[in-house]
């Protein structure tokens, strides 16, 4: 079977390597993971219907096909290549070393090379935005957060989220918990699940995730629980219709269509890029199915944060710079 | 919150937690009782969880998809046995096999029929979930000291495979010390040529005794994804089937035994989740990783110093030659 696929993808390169396509490659979960990898695969299908240019694209199966499909991709001279995750980040440094004229991107981690361009979000912003919404939507005054791995990435979604309800609701209690700390720790939607019911048991109403696969676990008990829950990277609102208050989102879809458009059009720039508020690079999410949850004041509040953050008034504390949280 | 609410919430989420691993720990006694080694559990648990999602998912009933777990398990089942019964195969060599096929298999079929990256649709509540069922009485006695919350949260308010997983006990040791069937189970598992001198297949009875480990595999997979989660994710049992394994030794392959050792395995998962990151007095934050060590600790220190010396059944791992 992989031989055939790599038959496949070898024929395909010889046919099409004069062209120097953009090419996207999907971390573990898949394209269609409506999250993370699904906001990817997004973005460059809007750059494929706008400019009408293929791009090439590969889904890995394990770890060690990061470095073959990068390396594969950069022999058959596709530029720029699309990383989405920071899992890519040793795979890339050793292959762009290699290959010092492709341009490579990845998403949500920095990798310092003359030939990378690392995208990173203020994931603290959005965040802060959000935990205005539990607050306000908060009946006990007690709310939720379900980490996935225990790492500093994700403590940063926490303190942001910490910093919006205190804003809200200076009283309010923030039940904080990850699911674990190994990668494991971002598919265990039964653990997440379990998670969820001792925090609503403790008072929690609703229930804010940045936990990959195992959020989903998270979303669904919540909805069992008829409390709310909050989902993170993609609009998630669509999950559990009417249970999920809001959704954190990553424009993902932006920072992959944004590279592609940069290198069709010579524009590519190595170095950090972030995305904040400012930028469009987070928010949260509102459509059909969370509408009647959100009241006009609680959108009023967080539109006002919203301003306050991308002119400046308000700080969110990023929880990477310091490794703590003040709030 | 008082301390005892606390503790019904802890118990409450050991009876959740236990009962994929009783399933399949006492899918383990009937295959080892029976001298099958069963290293496949897991293989068969992640199966059934995926066949149970996905039929769930398409047909929309609950029944179906259990019926479905059981069956693809069945299958699974009967591989092991006919590579090692029939074939005489190494039991440990064809239940990795198994694990193997079914953490593959189960991804690229999801990936293919249902195209969400190896899952399956969520389930919605609406009958093609097991959904909690409330006990008679469940909200009258609620405010009855002690034993109300005892009644209305831990016994009432599960989903009806977690009874089914325990009355699946008292039925289990009827089965191998109350009938004929039990009788030679055992036996077969000790001293096979004694049970083929009195005229009774070997082959047959390990036969029978895998199609129920496959069974009981089924169910424990259609709790994973029908009633306690909504759906099929990839690898969804993480390693549940080898702690099932482990409680099985625990408990010397004695139904009761087993499912007490069950019990304790849930019981600290739900501690490590209920406590992580909570404030001891004069101890300060105990650090999650601890909380989250704590069952495997316990578990190295318990088999060492307390448990004793655990044997197998006699014949277990050996193929069963008639004539040397």
């Amino acid at each position: 079977m992989k031989r055939i696929v790599l038959g496949l993808m070898a024929a395909t390169a010889m046919s099409f390597s004069a062209y120097a396509d953009p090419a996207i490659i999907y971390d573990l979960g898949g394209k269609f993971d409506k999250s993370f990898n699904e906001a990817a695969y997004n973005g460059a299908e809007k750059f494929k219907e706008e400019t009408g240019t293929a791009y090439r694209e590969f889904e890995i199966q394990n770890d060690a096909q990061r470095e073959q499909a990068l390396r594969k991709f950069a022999q058959d001279g596709d530029t720029p290549i699309v990383v989405t995750g920071f899992s890519f980040a040793p795979a890339i440094e050793k292959v762009a070393a290699e290959f010092p004229d492709t341009q490579f991107a990845i998403i949500d981690m920095v990798v310092d090379a003359p030939n990378v361009q690392s995208v990173v979000f203020k994931e603290q912003e959005g965040s802060y935005l959000v935990g205005i919404m539990a607050a306000e939507a908060s009946e006990t005054g007690t709310v939720g957060f379900v980490g996935g791995m225990s790492i500093p990435l994700i403590s940063r979604f926490a303190c942001g989220y910490v910093g919006g309800v205190k804003a809200a609701n200076p009283d309010a209690t923030v039940i904080e918990n990850f699911t674990g700390d190994t990668p494991a720790a971002w598919n265990d939607p039964v653990k997440g699940g379990e998670i969820t019911k001792a925090q609503i048991a403790q008072g929690a109403d609703v229930v804010y995730h940045a936990a990959g696969g195992t959020g989903v676990g998270v979303l669904q008990a919540a909805a069992d629980a008829g409390k709310l829950g909050i989902g993170v990277d993609s609009n998630q609102n669509g999950l559990q219709p009417g249970k999920v208050l809001t959704s954190m989102m990553k424009r993902v879809d932006v920072a992959v269509y944004n590279a592609f458009k940069a290198g069709a059009d010579g524009a590519f720039e190595p170095g950090i890029q972030v995305l904040g508020l400012a930028e469009g690079g987070v928010d949260y999410a509102m459509d059909e199915h969370n509408a009647d949850l959100v009241s006009d004041e609680m959108k009023a509040k967080v539109e006002d944060a919203k301003a306050k953050i991308i002119n400046g008034e308000i700080e969110v504390h990023d929880f990477m710079s310091d490794n703590s949280c003040p709030y | 919150m008082d301390y005892f609410s606390t503790i019904i919430l802890v118990l409450d989420s050991t009876v959740r937690l236990s009962v994929p691993l009783l399933f399949a720990s006492l899918a383990g006694l009937y295959s080892e009782r029976s001298g099958v080694f069963d290293i496949g559990l897991e293989g068969k648990m992640l199966a059934g969880a995926f066949a149970g999602g996905a039929a769930a998912a398409v047909v929309g009933s609950a029944w179906i998809g259990l019926a479905a777990a059981v069956a693809i398990s069945i299958f699974f089942a009967l591989v092991h046995g006919f590579a090692s019964i029939t074939h005489r195969g190494n039991q440990i060599v064809s239940g990795v096999a198994i694990n193997f096929i079914a953490a593959g298999s189960t991804i690229i079929l999801g990936q293919a029929w249902f195209r969400q990256g190896g899952r399956t649709p969520a389930l919605p509540s609406d009958g093609s979930r097991f959904t909690e069922i409330k006990l008679p009485f469940a909200d009258t006695v609620r405010d009855v000291p002690v034993f109300g919350p005892i009644y209305s949260e831990l016994i009432s308010g599960h989903s009806i495979l977690v009874y089914l997983a325990f009355l699946t006990v008292p039925f289990t040791w009827w089965v191998l010390f109350r009938t004929r069937f039990g009788l030679r189970l055992r036996a077969v598992g000790e001293n096979p040529a004694a049970v083929d001198t009195a005229g009774i297949s070997v082959t047959w009875l390990r036969y029978r005794a895998v199609i129920l480990a496959g069974v009981l595999c089924g169910f424990a997979g259609a709790y994973l994804s029908v009633a306690q989660n909504a759906g099929f994710v990839k690898d969804m049992t993480a390693g549940k089937g080898f702690i099932a394994l482990a409680a099985l030794i625990f408990a010397k392959w004695r139904p009761v035994n087993v499912m007490l050792a069950c019990l304790l395995f849930g019981f600290l998962d739900a501690v490590a989740i209920r406590f992580s990151g909570i404030r001891i007095p004069a101890v300060g934050e105990v650090p999650p990783q601890f909380m989250q060590a704590l069952p495997y600790i316990l578990t190295v220190v318990l088999l060492a110093g307390f448990i004793g010396k655990a044997i197998p059944p006699k014949a277990g791992g050996q193929p069963y030659v008639k004539e040397r």
